[in-house]
């Protein structure tokens, strides 16, 4: 267990491309966090450099307090968990788990204890006899995490361990990993595409971007207070409805600029803020294009009159709505995020 | 594909048999030939059916030495060293620079690579008289060193070993690192049990390789007791002023095809995997 700091970190590879851009990111100790980003976004690079996979070109990475640019994978006393999970196909489960204990000299009871106890935790005991290819996929996730326990690293690192699994297998995994993590409490850094996973697993979120940290918060903060157009369009399913403020203002013929911060140029609201019917706000009306009925919520592309645009809206329960209806609908004035083209960021 | 043409059967299995009898063919006039005694082919008509003394000529082609040639068993001796340093050799040697060049960085990486590759273009045959010469001035003539050196370089194994450790993902690699196995420890407890099925099947077709050297023994020896069986059924036919003992030549050769055939049924299993398997 130790905290991680990843201080002016830069990866440039052959051929002048830059992957990671002087990056600053200090990992608490016991903390999860959760690198998120379209892909290309340099989130798998920096867990690679933290890993030792993957050389630094500038900056310094330090694990507990020790700079660890120069240090091979095993000696940074970390264990990863890989996206295809990277078992050793020609061993059983047992052997793979022993593995990285043996090359290490850790005494044969230890081995056994650790290996009994990561068994028992993962619910892996009955196939420790067994190899890799007679698991189904749940089961090589799990003894891909028991690799990563038995050794009781400093830290975890996690590579999109989820994506090769299918939906529902993905929910449970997600959650046990993170009861998991709790219990350990082992310094986490973990990787994915996925914003819904980033969301549920994160005690803190990075999103990144083209190199970047775009913000760093709870998970909620990101999704109340997105501080870049970029992180306001990424987080939140569907995505946050983005407006051009003088369009707006013209649909909704009240002019908004006075009521918002100066700079801004487009406003954003997300889709479970909008408000059908009656309400205080912007009033806007458009046709309804589509229904989506998830189960519990509904979601409703409008058209909106004058502005030539799409708008998703949630709404509770079934919409008794038809396509090709018009829908009156408001935007209340406090669920406005204002951004600024320009630069970007958030105008507040 | 299911198809029901009888007559298109009929065809493929006339053209199986067919392909089957001419290769059977040969084998067998040799083992009937092996089973007759000095007079039966001496009068020009070859019998077609086995004959009684396979066990006195058997007998007699490891027990009498013919004249110039060392005993049988020494020939023996000579081909199986040979088969086995070539195939050990190849395989230890292309195993290793295919791993070193799939897994490391180095300078001129693909030159090395394509070199290989191209030696693929020159077999022993071609490049005949200079690896005479370089073996020759090394003074490796009759000796084994000079038997198998020469014939151990191989890009075919290398170019496989290569085909194979692609397939494998990095992320093991990475995940041995991450274990604290390093390169050579990687090598041995991951790379070399997961190409177990290829190795074997490299053993069978280098071993017969080895075993079925003609030219090349014949170069480099002159020495009688480092001839090979190929080489010595050879000298035995070509006998200046009498007929040649076919019945003991046959035997002999009967003899001779035995290592290979032992080989492949011994190892035809492992070597279909090897060939066809792509697990993982």
């Amino acid at each position: 267990m130790a905290p991680i700091k990843i201080s002016q970190v830069k990866k440039t590879y052959q051929g002048n491309v830059t992957a990671i851009h002087g990056l600053d990111l200090d990992i608490e100790d016991g903390e999860m966090v959760v690198l998120v980003g379209p892909s290309g976004c340099g989130k798998s690079t920096l867990l690679r450099m933290i890993a030792g996979l993957e050389t630094i070109t500038d900056g310094t990475i330090s694990i507990g307090g020790e700079v660890v640019n120069r240090k091979e994978p095993a000696e940074r006393d970390i264990a990863m968990v890989f996206q295809n999970y990277a078992l050793y196909p020609h061993m059983s489960v047992r052997q793979n788990l022993e593995y990285g204990l043996k090359n290490r000299g850790t005494p044969r009871e230890e081995i056994d204890r650790r290996v009994n106890e990561a068994a028992r935790v993962l619910e892996i005991a009955p196939f420790l006899d067994r190899k890799p290819r007679q698991l189904s996929g749940g089961q090589r996730q799990r003894v891909a995490m028991g690799r990563a326990i038995v050794r009781q690293p400093k830290a975890f690192l996690f590579d999109e361990p989820l994506s090769n699994l299918d939906a529902k297998l993905r929910g449970q995994m997600r959650i046990e990993i993170r009861r998991l993590q709790r219990s350990l409490k082992t310094t986490s850094v973990y990787v994915t595409h996925d914003q819904l996973e980033a969301m549920t697993l994160a005690d803190r979120l990075v999103v990144m971007n083209a190199g970047r940290i775009e913000q760093v918060g709870k998970p909620i903060e990101l999704y109340d207070r997105p501080a870049s157009l970029f992180v306001a369009g990424f987080i939140g399913s569907p995505p946050m409805n983005l407006f051009k403020l003088d369009a707006l203002s013209r649909a909704a013929g009240q002019d908004l600029a006075a009521s918002l911060p100066a700079g801004t140029d487009i406003v954003g609201i997300r889709p479970d803020r909008i408000e059908t019917g009656s309400g205080t706000g912007l009033r806007l009306s458009g046709a309804v294009e589509l229904i989506e009925p998830v189960g519990g919520e509904s979601h409703l592309y409008v058209r909106v009159e004058g502005l030539d645009q799409v708008v998703i809206i949630v709404v509770e329960g079934r919409s008794r709505l038809s396509e090709g209806e018009v829908l009156d609908f408001v935007l209340p004035l406090d669920a406005l995020h204002p951004f600024n083209t320009e630069t970007g960021r958030r105008a507040d | 594909m299911v198809e029901n043409r009888p007559f298109l059967t009929l065809l493929t299995h006339f053209v199986l048999i067919v392909g089957v009898a001419v290769i059977v063919f040969p084998v067998y006039i040799a083992i009937v030939a092996a089973t007759h005694d000095a007079t039966a082919m001496s009068s020009g008509m070859m019998p077609m059916w086995p004959g009684s003394h396979l066990i006195d000529n058997l007998v007699a082609t490891l027990t009498h030495q013919s004249p110039g040639l060392p005993p049988f068993w020494v020939m023996a001796w000579n081909s199986l060293w040979m088969a086995v340093i070539i195939t050990a050799g190849k395989i230890v040697i292309s195993i290793l620079s295919a791993f070193a060049i799939v897994y490391f960085k180095f300078p001129f990486r693909n030159l090395a690579f394509w070199l290989i590759f191209i030696t693929l273009m020159l077999p022993v045959e071609v490049r005949i008289i200079p690896t005479y010469s370089v073996v020759a001035n090394l003074g490796m003539l009759n000796s084994y060193l000079g038997l198998t050196v020469p014939l151990i370089a191989s890009a075919t194994a290398t170019f496989l070993f290569r085909q194979f450790f692609m397939t494998i993902p990095d992320e093991l690699m990475e995940a041995a690192r991450v274990d604290g196995a390093g390169p050579m420890k990687f090598f041995r407890d991951i790379l070399l049990p997961l190409s177990r099925t290829n190795i074997a099947a490299l053993c069978v077709i280098l071993f017969i390789f080895g075993w079925m050297q003609y030219l090349w023994p014949m170069l480099v020896t002159t020495d009688r007791n480092y001839y090979t069986l190929m080489m010595g059924v050879k000298r035995m036919a070509a006998v200046a002023d009498a007929d040649p003992q076919w019945n003991l030549i046959m035997a002999a050769v009967v003899l001779a095809m035995l290592p290979p055939i032992l080989i492949v049924i011994f190892m035809q299993r492992l070597f279909v995997k090897g060939l066809v398997d792509t697990e993982k």
